[in-house]
């Protein structure tokens, strides 16, 4: 559960909330001066971040408003909220070039019937 | 709005006026349906001081400037649902919406009745807090929630607008009307381990 900062409203529960994707995405001024692949770019290619990305939510369940949020897509930590409208505050960018070490819980089987689960559906 | 013949509560079919107690047996939560409520959807500038100091004259109440706060008038109470959005609570038989209406006119604003569309369910008692936080993440507890505050969220998986009018603590949760017989089953079901008070508010 991620607790999230309605800039209106205060700390709410995550379930309250709609993700609407990588904010701060500015509408050409001129839309039919574009050739076909400037308007699919603006359209339809967004930032897919490993660290902190700019992103739109919107507090559906509460007052409904829309406001902008800066999120590490690793740790999902929350860095910032901040209202429609209002700069982007400057987060310098976290780097995660290290693979993350291979998952080592005593506790789990190496997860065995998931593979004879495959081996036996082939 | 139908014809008031034919304005029927969502609840009609669970029979609440049967089972309503005549005595006032030790129930740890009371609930209730408040018929009959006008609500009008109130939509403008909060910033602009003249739509404020129109909406002041024609309610007799401030509109709440602070989010998830409540404002109580001597016929109308007003609950915040957006800066830039309220809803307007008065009982039945107010012209209310032509009335702002009339209020307003020139004004860039949004004036709806929504009376129909809702149904307000009354839960009190000294275990209305811990049945609420069954299935709510809103924290309830005093030193967050108190009297006159008012917030929408989730209840039981539906959207609910939560007013709390008293320290009991006393709830009115308004909910939609399509929504609103299974949001009392389920509120029926979570009170039931407190021993439950049917009345009619």
């Amino acid at each position: 559960m991620l607790l999230i900062t309605c800039p209106f409203c205060g700390p709410r529960d995550e379930s309250e909330f709609a993700c609407g994707g990588e904010a701060h995405i500015v509408r050409p001024a001129d839309p039919a001066a574009l050739t076909d692949a400037q308007w699919a770019d603006y359209l339809f290619m967004r930032k897919n971040v490993k660290g902190v990305h700019f992103e739109r939510w919107m507090h559906s369940h509460g007052c409904r408003r829309w406001f902008n949020a800066a999120r590490d897509t690793v740790t999902h930590q929350f860095l910032a909220f901040y209202k429609m409208g209002e700069q982007a505050p400057d987060i310098a960018p976290v780097s995660y070039t290290a693979r993350p070490a291979p998952r080592t819980d005593p506790a789990l089987p190496a997860d065995p019937a998931l593979h004879t689960d495959r081996e036996g559906a082939r | 709005m139908p014809e008031g013949y034919l304005r029927q509560s969502p609840l009609a079919s669970l029979g609440l006026a049967a089972r309503a107690a005549t005595a006032a047996d030790a129930a740890g939560v009371t609930m209730g349906e408040r018929e009959r409520v006008m609500l009008v959807n109130l939509r403008g500038d909060g910033v602009d001081r003249g739509f404020l100091d129109r909406v002041r004259q024609a309610l007799e109440v401030d509109l709440p400037a602070e989010p998830n706060t409540a404002a109580e008038g001597t016929r109308h109470r007003v609950l915040w649902l957006g800066p830039n959005e309220w809803l307007v609570v008065a009982g039945e038989g107010e012209q209310l919406a032509a009335a702002l209406d009339a209020a307003l006119a020139g004004l860039h604003v949004s004036v709806t009745d929504i009376s129909d569309a809702r149904a307000v369910i009354a839960l009190s008692g000294a275990q209305a807090r811990d049945v609420l936080a069954k299935g709510c993440p809103l924290d309830l507890h005093p030193r967050s929630f108190g009297p006159m505050r008012c917030a929408q969220s989730r209840l039981a998986k539906v959207a609910v607008l939560i007013d709390q009018r008293d320290d009991a603590p006393s709830y009115d949760l308004y909910v939609l009307r399509s929504q609103a017989r299974y949001l009392w089953r389920w509120l029926d079901d979570a009170a039931r381990e407190y021993a439950v008070r049917i009345i009619r508010p």
